[in-house]
């Protein structure tokens, strides 16, 4: 059997990986409106955030308008994704679904994947 | 019916325990600590004077009346048998449920309980063999420990972890390795995209490797691959000591090269040392993991000793984040229900009492935190479906072979997990049904990862079909 080499470089920004179902292709349209779907019946409060690339790491992204308390359409939720990401192409677009009764994030997975700069 | 002791006049001699500790009428108040012991008695003795007792070894009887218990008011302070109930299936066991004063027990130490509930009590002639099934600790007890100094919801926003299990590995071979080789097979699990890696339990200061030297080895491996990968990572550094001069002194040198999470082992260091540990990492933002090495002296054997939920709920009230909780699928012993009943007892706020998962009581956490569940022991990614069906995203799931056994090395076992979870969380949240889909859903993840491709075909045939030994009661 070959033994393949482990390829991840620190100056390689593809090495860079951003918590739940970063080590899966990125998510197709549906399959976001899927994982929407899963947070709405959840009653979790969708929520988008974006970042430079370089702070990717901080505790705090910019948080896109407020999060969509009571919004219940998986379309609206997805089209506030665009939006922040038309709004600033080259950032990390994440979507978060508060979960208000156990006070934390019931998932978080980056959307779009910024370009370093 | 009690018997008015009280009032009686003193008279020396032996009395039969039933007359003042199986009390069937007795209403256990909200206050009580209550305990279900399962007993099998010596031939020919009654099982109410058996169950009496076991309330009076462990509360305030001794064997013979001595005087000065009519200085006291007994009937205050003694434990109670008030009922006694046929263990399904046996015809030798049964459970005897005993209520005990709050007052018996010193505020906030479970060192105090276990002293009284499973002390002299487990080697009385009277009785054959003994177990300490479940305990209730009342709201007002459990208001009195400290518990898990950072809790679920606290550790997963110092993670940066949400939405899925976390990921763990203990670092193989467990003994011998130079602390430089030690922080790199660290440094390749944590780049290849686990969360945590763990120190062996059997891990403390040996000669090959001193606390020092690793704990620098591995700081500086986290700290690698969090820059490579720019997520958060951990090592629980194992604290666990001699003394508890020594457990401190390696708790703050971790604190000072900013790691996360330190570890230690509960029952062979002590709830003493435990509670202290915790207490610390309460004050300084550490998480703690615990590992359960001498549970299984404990609790595996069905007919004598103390079931794991009991040291469950022990170990809730004393502190510790994660804890080992077994993983049903694996190479060490666990029954699913069972299992799923203590997982409860470590996640939940509220624990209803459920038979079928061997919960005896009612128990009220309050609001104390909870802990993670750590599955470890003998399993790969094959199992991870079941094991995300079975433990939901508020637990961490250790792969020691299962990462470092991997073709390729670390870093690609670390990677297949990892794919392999992420897939499965995909799924279920998908509204898939992980467990009967397993073989599509992770087949399907194996075609964009060579890496658990290879995993997948390095382990499809292992598997752990033993019966389990300790199961739960029934017909």
């Amino acid at each position: 059997m070959t033994i393949h080499d482990f390829a991840s470089r620190m100056d390689d920004p593809a090495a860079r990986r951003f918590g739940t179902f970063s080590y899966l292709p990125p998510l197709t349209r549906a399959e976001v409106a899927l994982q929407v779907d899963y947070m709405l019946s959840r009653g979790w409060a969708c929520s988008v955030e974006h970042v430079e690339p370089q702070r990717a790491m901080d505790d705090y992204w910019y948080m896109w308008k407020l999060p969509l308390f009571g919004e219940t359409s998986t379309d609206v939720v997805l089209a506030e994704v665009d939006a922040c990401h038309e709004a600033h192409p080259r950032d990390h677009v994440r979507l978060i679904g508060y979960d208000g009764r156990r006070q934390t994030q019931g998932l978080a997975f980056v959307v779009y994947r910024g370009s370093a700069s | 019916m009690s018997t008015p002791i009280k009032n009686a006049a003193y008279s020396a001699g032996v009395k039969d325990y039933a007359l003042t500790y199986w009390e069937p009428s007795y209403e256990p108040k909200d206050t009580d600590l209550l305990a279900c012991f399962k007993i099998v008695a010596q031939d020919g003795v009654p099982r109410e004077e058996a169950a009496a007792a076991v309330a009076a070894e462990s509360s305030t009887g001794t064997w013979t009346t001595v005087w000065t218990d009519l200085l006291t008011d007994l009937e205050y302070y003694k434990g109670r048998a008030y009922r006694i109930e046929s263990v399904p299936g046996d015809s030798d066991a049964f459970y005897a449920f005993v209520a005990y004063p709050l007052d018996l027990f010193e505020e906030g130490s479970v060192v105090n309980v276990l002293t009284s509930l499973v002390g002299n009590v487990f080697g009385f002639k009277a009785i054959r063999s003994l177990r300490l099934e479940d305990i209730r600790f009342p709201l007002a007890f459990v208001l009195t420990c400290g518990g898990p100094p950072n809790g679920i919801t606290v550790e997963r926003d110092k993670m940066d972890k949400y939405g899925r299990p976390m990921l763990g590995c203990t670092i193989k071979p467990k003994l011998g390795l130079s602390a430089k080789n030690y922080g790199r097979a660290v440094y390749e699990c944590l780049r290849g995209g686990l969360d945590f890696t763990k120190d062996d339990e059997n891990v403390n200061s040996q000669p090959f490797m001193r606390w020092r030297d690793r704990f620098e080895s591995v700081a500086t491996a986290v700290k690698l691959a969090e820059a490579e990968t720019g997520e958060r990572k951990g090592h629980y550094l194992n604290v666990t000591a001699g003394t508890v001069e020594d457990m401190f002194e390696r708790a703050e040198f971790a604190k000072e090269l900013d790691m996360p999470i330190i570890m230690h082992d509960f029952l062979t260091a002590g709830f003493t040392a435990n509670t202290s540990l915790a207490n610390w990492c309460r004050r300084n933002g550490m998480l703690l993991h615990i590992h359960r090495a001498m549970h299984a002296v404990l609790d595996r054997n069905p007919y004598h000793g103390i079931h794991f939920r009991v040291l469950t709920k022990c170990l809730r009230l004393s502190g510790g984040d994660h804890m080992h909780s077994g993983t049903v699928v694996g190479k060490l012993e666990g029954d699913r229900q069972a299992t799923l009943g203590w997982i409860d007892i470590m996640r939940e706020s509220f624990i209803a009492e459920d038979r079928s998962r061997g919960i005896f009581f009612d128990q009220d956490f309050g609001h104390m935190p909870g802990l993670f569940p750590v599955a470890s022991g003998g399993i790969h990614v094959w199992h991870i479906p079941a094991l995300v069906s079975i433990f939901g995203d508020d637990s961490v799931l250790q792969f020691g072979g299962g990462t470092l056994g991997h073709p390729w090395g670390n870093a690609a076992g670390a990677m297949a997990n990892r794919v392999a979870l992420e897939a499965c969380v995909k799924a279920r949240n998908e509204g898939r049904p992980v467990e009967q889909e397993a073989r599509a859903i992770l087949g399907e993840a194996a075609k964009y990862s060579p890496e658990l491709a290879i995993a997948m075909e390095t382990w499809k045939e292992v598997r752990f079909d033993f019966d389990v030994v300790d199961k739960l009661d029934a017909n």
